[in-house]
């Protein structure tokens, strides 16, 4: 799947929603209560019936705005920490080639194309392998690099050792600081 | 094993009914008090990081892989500035010269612009900024292997 920024969607999408609708978008990002029913729970917090929020999370659904709906885990907290993210510096053109590729392996978690910043960072291509541990992933890798032929692709291993934040999106809510 | 089937069976495709739990509960065979009771469990653990929808951000709002590269003695006080920051909703350290990575959102591409510019002004060192120009592929749902969990 290929997507780039569809900033005229988003417009769309923002100028039909009503300030509930934005509440509950702000709520949701949040997660929802765990209560029997969640669903009113939201609906009275935002001035909606509970029918209407089971709508419009449906109609988000298919509008692919909600890409899936349920438990959020955070796998550092389960064992999976040898989080590699490994970045290529491809030649433009074959960038698109070598990403579509790495997305159809399995243990290829993310895979994305990004600008480079030159002199100081000249990677365009980014993709994620979530591990237990580390020789496991970098074996993975190696693999990897050996079934696309991309050894004489440059690239580097960042293995995340710290996670000070992790918690979803926050892009419905005004930003202050503290909140 | 409750705990890990949940896992497994609603990473996606939480009902959307007025009962969603009850709903789960009977397809686990087990109540709807005590899948309440686990979620809870689950979230308190820090093992879930909610129960609810991923916003596609390409639609939802502004959103950027940022980077900056902090001397690693001062690597905590950094990361909590950037915490404190509005719209992080990641912020990891890596073994690199840019040690600190974060993911920054916004309601739109104008406030992500002036969050990061504050934030730079904030910490004294320039932001790297990686936008996502395609995506080839993002499932953070993906199986999660509980055989070789137990083994390490």
């Amino acid at each position: 799947m290929t997507t780039t920024t569809p900033l005229v969607l988003e417009r769309v999408c923002q100028a039909h929603e009503s300030d509930a609708h934005r509440h509950l978008r702000a709520l949701l990002e949040q997660g929802l209560p765990l209560t029997p029913r969640p669903w009113q729970a939201l609906a009275e917090q935002c001035g909606l019936e509970e029918a209407e929020v089971m709508a419009c999370v449906d109609r988000w659904q298919d509008e692919k705005l909600i890409k899936r709906l349920g438990l959020v885990v955070r796998h550092r907290c389960l064992g999976i920490r040898a989080n590699a993210m490994v970045v290529w510096n491809v030649p433009d053109e074959q960038v698109a080639r070598v990403g579509q590729a790495l997305a159809q392996e399995s243990v290829v978690t993310l895979c994305y194309r990004r600008p480079r910043r030159l002199p100081d960072w000249p990677f365009n291509l980014f993709c994620m392998i979530h591990g237990i541990q580390r020789e496991q992933v970098l074996a993975q890798l190696e693999l990897l690099v050996h079934h696309h032929g991309l050894a004489e692709i440059d690239h580097q291993v960042l293995f995340s050792h710290h996670a000070y934040r992790q918690c979803g999106g926050r892009y419905a809510q005004g930003g202050s600081y503290a909140q | 094993m409750l705990d890990r089937r949940l896992i497994d069976c609603y990473q996606r495709d939480l009902p959307v009914c007025p009962q969603p739990f009850q709903a789960m509960a009977e397809r686990l065979g087990t109540s709807e008090a005590e899948v309440i009771a686990r979620l809870q469990r689950l979230q308190a653990l820090d093992v879930l990081s909610r129960v609810g929808p991923v916003f596609e951000h390409t639609l939802a709002g502004a959103s950027l892989l940022a980077a900056v590269a902090v001397p690693e003695e001062e690597r905590d006080a950094f990361a909590e500035l950037i915490n404190q920051a509005p719209g992080v909703n990641h912020n990891y350290a890596r073994e690199h010269h840019y040690n600190l990575w974060f993911v920054m959102t916004a309601p739109e591409e104008q406030c992500l612009d002036e969050r990061l510019n504050h934030l730079e002004t904030m910490l004294g060192r320039t932001i790297l900024r990686l936008p996502m120009l395609e995506s080839f592929h993002i499932d953070l749902a993906f199986t999660i292997p509980w055989a070789e969990l137990e083994r390490i």
